[in-house]
């Protein structure tokens, strides 16, 4: 089942195009949106959404196509936005059961899944005090209750760990894996930090300036490669043009050479000409992709 | 409670029924119509939505009170209310003008200002239902503040055994107008919140345009009366909204004018009808043009 589906997405605005000719199938999971600022994350959100009129193609969400049934898929999807939107003088309880009836619960059961939900992203006594006096951290978290409060089918989480400290952040992480795994529901999750992606997602969608550059599973990003790093205290280039020498491919990257490596004696090689040289080894590792490296290999 | 029973609960599913537009709508109607009376809010919030309210049904229970004790000292006294049903509104039009200064911002610029409008709009309502549902809000709670004073002198009457038929003609119409200066101050207020997301501002805005054009009304009025163009006199009050609404139910609900000014029974009082029309079609369609450009 695929949850969403967009063929030839393109949306342009008056001085911009933000997306363009975007073709995406994310299939369930919890899935990472990743792309820099102003790349058209917040934009496909919107158009997803069914609150943005495309410009040109299609999308569906759940099955339901974004420019007829928009209402239909507002209903089955849960929205964290990226900035506040949080009311200062009520209480996280008394928001939730509004949200919750907003999105067609009934009064009742409002309440009840209320509680639940304010339980599950860790908020206790303090949710009956006024939302004006939560912390950064708190708020998110009744960010993300509101979004989850009607037990939608899936959930878009625009930057959900922007201004968390590292333990926040950690959290946060924590509880939008255990949305996707627990709790069943499919989640798109977008952030221009990929680390933090690399961690919790199934998939990961990579969209510049409105194109798709890249949608894989996370391991095929992370996957090990024929390459190895070597970093030596001093004399890299040395070493370099010693192994280039002995016929390997080798380039420079910071302070590491980074060695193709054609078969296990390439470690040898690599050992010989350092001890030979007299240099001082760092390190020496086969190195594994990050996600991060699609930015870095991609051409200028 | 430690995390370790949070994850035995575990995350339950929600199978009961998903109740549509229409019942979005609704909450957030009752929601609104809560929050103006500070309902679901701190406790600082309801003290100033209920001082008026209480304020604007003190001259009715007097009213009721001065009578009970006329009617046992002399029996003679005629049948009358200290204040009368049709000037109710008018005559007390500061209290009602301060309540909507106060809690149309509340209603309308608190949305704006924490940016909650994305998130209503991800639910299953469009923007113009959100605008209807705040309108209508406002216009309910309105008229709670007209009709309980009204409804106090009606029931006041009937216990002091005046004659309830002839109270009722008095009654209904003071409450057909109640429900005309709760549809315009709605839209006159929410029209004029919602354009800044600035709580104090709003409040300050809705006051100072009501005392201008109110006191702009007075003094025209006052101007004209004195040089005997009493008609004309009327036909300012098109330019107030507390006075815009008097004229339309002295002509359409056939009632004794309040103020001074008097437009005469006929063609011309129609003018108060198409202006009252008019004021709510423009408030509407501003309402519709400023959330149009509030992003979602």
């Amino acid at each position: 089942m695929t949850i969403i589906a967009t063929r030839g997405l393109t949306k342009r605005f008056p001085r911009v195009t933000a997306l363009d000719r975007l073709d995406l199938r994310v299939e369930p999971g919890v899935v990472g949106l990743v792309g820099a600022n102003g790349a058209g994350k917040s934009t496909l959100i919107k158009i997803l959404l069914g609150l943005l009129p495309v410009t040109e193609g299609g999308a569906e969400v759940l099955g339901m196509d974004v420019r007829t049934s928009g209402e239909a898929i507002r209903a089955r999807v849960g929205y964290m936005p990226e900035h506040d939107c949080l009311p200062a003088d009520v209480s996280a309880t008394e928001f939730c059961v509004h949200m919750a009836r907003m999105s067609g619960i009934p009064p009742s059961a409002a309440r009840e899944r209320t509680a639940d939900v304010l339980r599950h992203v860790g908020l206790y006594e303090e949710r009956y005090r006024p939302i004006g006096g939560y912390s950064t951290g708190m708020k998110q978290r009744v960010k993300l209750a509101q979004a989850l409060v009607h037990d939608p089918d899936l959930m878009f989480l625009d930057e959900p760990t922007n201004g968390l400290d590292p333990a926040g952040r950690d959290d946060m992480l924590g509880l939008i894996r255990r949305i996707g795994t627990d709790f069943g529901i499919s989640v798109l999750v977008t952030s221009h930090l990929l680390g933090e992606l690399e961690r919790i997602c199934d998939h990961v969608i990579i969209i510049d300036g409105g194109r798709l550059l890249r949608a894989q599973d996370i391991g095929a990003y992370t996957e090990a490669t024929k390459t190895i790093a070597v970093e030596v205290a001093e004399g890299r280039d040395t070493l370099g043009h010693r192994l280039a020498d002995s016929g390997l491919q080798v380039r420079a990257n910071g302070r590491d050479l980074l060695v193709d490596l054609r078969d296990e004696e390439t470690y040898d090689v690599v050992r010989d000409a350092v001890t030979d040289l007299g240099l001082g080894l760092v390190r020496l590792e086969q190195r594994r992709h990050h996600i991060s490296d699609v930015w870095q290999e991609r051409p200028a | 409670m430690t995390a370790t029973t949070i994850h035995d609960i575990g995350y339950r599913h929600y199978g009961g029924p998903r109740l549509g537009r229409g019942y979005a709508i609704r909450s957030l109607y009752s929601n609104s119509l809560r929050g103006v009376f500070g309902l679901g809010r701190p406790g600082r919030a309801k003290v100033l939505p209920f001082a008026l309210f209480a304020l604007m049904c003190i001259p009715a229970l007097v009213s009721v009170a001065v009578r009970l004790v006329m009617a046992k000292l002399v029996p003679t006294a005629p049948p009358i209310n200290l204040f009368p049903y049709r000037a109710y509104i008018f005559d007390l039009q500061a209290i009602s003008a301060i309540f909507l200064a106060a809690q149309s911002p509340q209603m309308v610029s608190r949305d704006l200002r924490f940016h909650v409008m994305p998130l209503y709009l991800s639910r299953p309502i469009r923007r113009f239902d959100y605008i209807l549902a705040k309108l209508a809000a406002m216009f309910s709670a309105l008229l709670i503040v007209f009709a309980a004073p009204l409804t106090l002198l009606y029931l006041g009457a009937l216990l002091n055994k005046m004659n309830a038929w002839d109270q009722l003609t008095q009654y209904g119409p003071a409450l057909g107008g109640a429900v005309v200066y709760a549809l315009v101050l709605a839209a006159f207020g929410l029209c004029v919140a919602s354009l800044t997301p600035r709580r104090g501002f709003g409040v300050a805005a809705i006051i100072a345009l009501y005392l201008v054009s109110y006191g702009a009304v007075s003094i025209l009025q006052g101007i004209l009366v004195a040089n005997t163009y009493d008609s004309a006199a009327g036909y300012v009050g098109l330019l107030s909204p507390y006075t815009l609404v008097e004229g339309f139910q002295t002509w359409a609900l056939r009632q004794e004018h309040t103020g001074i000014g008097y437009v005469e029974p006929g063609a011309g009082g129609a003018v108060f009808v198409v202006v009252v029309v008019a004021v709510l079609a423009a408030a509407l369609g501003i309402l519709v043009a400023r959330y149009r450009k509030v992003a979602s």
